[in-house]
């Protein structure tokens, strides 16, 4: 028995068997579209994001093949430009920030102690929605009308003037889809987080992932509006004969660029916040000790979600806003850079003086010492205005966006799967497959995107299908693609690796590292409940630390999806509360807000006649059930 | 190509090279204008001091690696003394490297702010004045001057005198595009509605190669820009040449190419002074054959090329506001041959 096993209070079978039938999903294939149970949920979701990052790397392979050699012929400057286009988009607003919502969703409640997330039934929504918005978008690429005008959609390009048809539609609506899911995803890990901890969890205990989460979500819930106004103004200007953008008729075409960035800019640190999250889990666990400042590194996550917000003119250095002004934001994006500098220093203080297991998860953060160390560095050149003028929009910044994002978010994104997919499935992955995995990752990485450097300073501009030779661009171009295929080598690896772990691979157990956050207290995969009995906190790393009473709740229901809500900060009981059950509603209340938002790209009347269904879903989700009612209020105490 | 000295920017060697360069210049690596000088110097010292910090994260990183005992994670309990005894140390280096970070980036900071205040104070006595509008995708640029008589439009090359300020007013009639001439100066967009400008000078001759570094649509790749650095006697010579109407035509077959011109559909978009062509929806075609390149940077200016240019630029460059012109063999001959005499 582990540390863990014996910390675990347990239930007798007959009552767990009633706790396990009380949360279970339905089973069937209207059961399959009525689940909510928040693990569910987010494997569905990971799987859906994982999808759409292979889809995103397939395209990114295309597009290394056509640079490959200078003035190819694969694919013709349409294609081309539809492919940056999609790989941009599915990248930032189908991969990197729902993955991270779709991970913290299932390791939220786990870590807190609770048997749920706030909403289920508002989680699958946003999943739902989140799943249609990326196959609209991904239909219309395959028929033929993919977006072409990058992920950014600058006006005027985008406008209807110079973008005529439909493409520049579905990628708007695509945008309001994602970022409709994002901020739900947002409101029920903020609830979920302030609101259900488990009793003594107080916020000066809760784990330094949760902590990332947190702040992510308030980012979230301040920077999507910017974007989803942007898009839906874009809309309006293409449909209903708007001007927003339009400088002849009184609109702004910068206009769109600070509202973009206004969100874009956070953007990366919603990518890259969760992440920090996932190092400070991994590094504790394999330096088996706790790390080093937590009170630093909390303030650190905190200062970084705000400076966030005030970085965004860097992307528009080369605009003619006023030079002062822009030194401002020179000053502010070199700022950003102190509390990621604390963060990596407590992180290196804590592998210094700890006590090291170089498991696959500790290798994939390792990586982000190096890689994300120096994307960060490159950002400092960019945030100066006048060397920014040289570099901005060149291949230096395609190199450095990758350096921070691969390095900052997909590396410990990686080394996070490794970490808690025997928490996910009961099973280990392979470690061995797990080193090739890495090494191949690392190594092609660097070959793809360090040259891309060089390549920026010897002129090569960004969004080119093609090159001339004279250029002198074609042999780092070339080494570049050969360090894609590498990338997709290695994570054609880590799928085999997960196919044949889930079923042959090493049998977890509770606790298979050792770790001390409460995850890692109750079964793997967790029961429908995700603990027997809710724990009750008494220090930072509950499974490391002595054992206190009381240990867990009791006088929960187990017939009833009853869970505790507690105090925001301090985490005191508060009062007890029924989560809803399963419900079909959820998944047909997307389905008719989709209808709305696909038919609105064809007419805006769209808007008028599919809010009925739309209407009418959400009612029927809503709709009381007098028996539930009855018996919650028979089950009321007078203080 | 010249590649080396990569991490080093060079204040002009070009007159030297000139020869045996096999393309133009486009590098941010090559200084051969003051402002590019100014930012390059920028870069050495940020270069440096990046790669000093570099070092010394992933040094104490492995320092780390190879100091820490090994450990198996599952069989190993927790180190909790740091919640007994707080590790003092530990914190004060944490502290000592946090400092020294806040203190590189308050240099950089410096760094920038002084480099902005040089690259504004570059003087701009007896500068020639250019008007440069992005269009998709080619750049139409005016050469300004205070006397209406002597102002002369040209497209997609420019000539500027060496050591000269050059003032570029920047415009665009479309969408938004980015004037990047690497080794005079950094970028700086062409938003519509709203003009700006750009200073530079040239401090070596040579020819530098810019591109439209701004995605603009179909063709952003094949939008580049040539600038022809001269001495200024050259440079005015050339000016004069440019505000000259086009040569009357001195042959059967350059007088039949002339009124094809007028007649075809050439003349809705092209200006040849001289002519009484004056649409302006195209290049000014008045100097064409002065010009080493079409089709803003893509194809060599030469009979063939053009010849191909006239007859199908749809095939060379897709999505270029060129419409094809089909006419017979003959015709075309006469039209390249009357192009290829507007020197």
């Amino acid at each position: 028995m582990s540390i863990a096993d014996s910390m675990q209070p347990r239930l007798s079978p007959e009552d767990a068997g009633k706790l396990e039938q009380t949360w279970r999903d339905p089973p069937g294939i209207i059961g399959w579209f009525s689940a909510i149970n928040h693990k569910t949920i987010s494997i569905r979701f990971m799987v859906t994001t994982f999808g759409f990052f292979i889809l995103g790397g397939l395209l990114a392979l295309a597009i290394r093949l056509q640079l490959a050699f200078p003035g190819a012929r694969l694919v013709n400057a349409d294609l081309f430009n539809q492919l940056f286009t999609m790989h941009g988009s599915t990248m930032m607003f189908l991969f990197a920030v729902p993955v991270m919502q779709a991970i913290a969703m299932y390791l939220v409640p786990l870590m807190i102690g609770a048997r749920s997330v706030a909403f289920p039934r508002m989680n699958a929504f946003a999943y739902w929605i989140f799943l249609l918005g990326g196959l609209m978008l991904y239909i219309a690429f395959f028929v033929g009308v993919g977006p072409d005008a990058g992920w950014f959609a600058y006006v005027p390009l985008s406008s209807l003037q110079y973008s005529p048809g439909k493409r520049i539609d579905i990628w708007a609506q695509m945008i309001t889809f994602t970022e409709l899911a994002s901020l739900m995803e947002a409101i029920v890990l903020i609830t979920t987080i302030l609101k259900m901890r488990a009793p003594g969890m107080t916020l000066n205990r809760m784990p330094l992932f949760v902590w990332a989460i947190l702040a992510t979500s308030f980012m979230v819930l301040f920077a999507m509006p910017a974007v989803m106004l942007a898009s839906t103004a874009l809309i309006t200007d293409r449909l209903v004969d708007t001007q927003f953008y339009n400088p002849d008729r009184g609109g702004d075409a910068l206009l769109w660029q600070h509202l973009f960035w206004f969100f874009g800019h956070p953007e990366v640190y919603l990518i890259f916040i969760p992440p920090l999250g996932v190092i400070s889990s991994v590094i504790a666990t394999f330096s088996r000790r706790p790390i080093v400042g937590y009170p630093a590194m909390v303030l650190a996550v905190i200062a970084t979600a705000f400076l966030a917000f005030g970085l965004w003119v860097h992307h528009m250095f080369a605009t003619n806003l006023p030079e002062l002004g822009k030194t401002f934001f020179t000053a502010a994006s070199l700022m950003i850079a102190i509390p990621t500098a604390i963060q990596i220093f407590c992180w290196i203080a804590t592998l210094w003086s700890g006590r090291l297991d170089l498991r696959t998860p500790l290798l994939f953060v390792l990586a982000f010492f190096v890689i994300l160390v120096l994307g960060g560095l490159t950002g400092l050149m960019l945030a100066s205005v006048s060397l920014d003028t040289q570099l901005h929009d060149t291949y230096f910044v395609v190199a450095h966006l990758h350096y921070v994002l691969m390095g900052g978010a997909v590396f410990p994104l990686f080394g996070a799967f490794y970490y808690w997919f025997p928490k996910f499935t009961g099973r280990m992955l392979g470690e061995r497959l797990g080193r090739w995995n890495f090494w191949l990752f690392f190594i092609g990485f660097n070959l793809t995107f360090f040259p891309m450097h060089v390549l920026g300073l010897w002129g090569m501009p960004r969004r080119v299908y093609s090159y001339p030779k004279e250029m002198g661009w074609g042999s780092l171009n070339f080494t570049a693609t050969v360090g894609a295929i590498m990338i997709a080598v290695s994570v054609l690896l880590f799928i085999v690796n997960v196919v044949r772990s889930r079923r042959h691979g090493e049998a977890a157990g509770n606790d298979p590292w050792g770790a001390g956050t409460l995850e890692w207290g109750t079964a793997s995969p967790p029961p429908a409940g995700n603990f027997e009995m809710v724990p009750v906190v008494h220090a930072r790393d509950p499974l490391w630390a002595p054992k206190s009473l009381p240990t867990h709740v009791t006088g929960l229901s187990n017939e009833y999806r009853e869970i505790l809500v507690t105090s925001v900060a301090d985490a005191e009981l508060d009062h007890r509360l029924w989560l809803p059950a399963s419900s079909i509603w959820p998944f047909l209340a997307a389905v008719a807000t989709t209808v709305l938002f696909v038919g609105s790209i064809f007419t805006p009347w769209a808007v008028v006649w599919a809010a009925a269904p739309v209407a009418a879903a959400t009612t029927f989700w809503f709709w009381p059930k007098k028996d539930i009612i009855e018996k919650r209020t028979g089950s009321e105490v007078n203080p | 190509m010249r590649r080396h000295a990569v991490l080093f920017p060079i204040l002009g060697t070009a007159g030297v090279t000139e020869t045996a360069r096999a393309a133009p210049l486009q590098d941010a690596l090559h200084a051969y204008g003051i402002q590019a000088w100014h930012i390059g110097r920028l870069w050495n010292f940020t270069l440096a001091l990046c790669a000093l910090v570099f070092v010394a994260i992933v040094a104490a990183c492995l320092i780390a690696l190879w100091r820490a005992p090994r450990a198996d994670a599952k069989s190993t309990p927790p180190d909790m003394t740091s919640l007994i005894r707080p590790e003092r140390g530990i914190h004060r280096t944490v502290a000592w490297a946090v400092g020294a970070a806040t203190l590189g980036l308050l240099a950089l900071l410096a760094a920038d702010v002084f480099t902005t205040r040089a690259l504004g104070r570059m003087p701009l006595e007896n500068a020639v004045n250019i008007e440069l509008t992005g269009h998709q995708y080619w750049w139409e640029a005016r050469y300004l001057d205070p006397d209406f008589q002597r102002q002369f439009s040209t497209a997609n090359e420019l000539h500027i005198p060496v050591g000269r300020p050059v003032i570029v007013t920047l415009k665009s009639k479309d969408v938004i595009h980015t004037l990047w001439v690497p080794n005079l100066h950094g970028k700086r967009d062409m938003i519509p509605g709203r003009t700006t400008t750009m200073q530079l000078r040239a401090d070596q001759p040579g020819t530098y190669r810019g591109q439209c570094a701004e995605f603009c649509g179909l063709q952003h790749a094949m939008m580049a820009l040539l600038v022809e650095a001269e001495p200024d006697a050259q440079y005015e010579a050339w000016a004069e040449r440019q505000r000259q109407a086009a040569p009357a035509p001195a042959s059967d077959a350059v007088r039949r190419g002339r009124a094809l011109f007028l007649e075809k559909s050439c003349a809705r978009c092209h200006t040849i002074n001289g002519t009484g062509a004056t649409a302006t929806q195209g290049p000014d075609l008045t100097h064409l054959a002065g010009r080493k390149t079409i089709a803003a940077g893509m194809l060599p200016n030469d009979a063939g090329h053009l010849a191909a240019w006239i007859q199908d630029p749809q095939s060379l460059k897709p999505g270029v506001y060129m419409p094809a012109n089909r006419m017979r063999p003959d015709e075309l001959h006469d039209l390249v041959a009357y192009l290829e005499t507007l020197k």
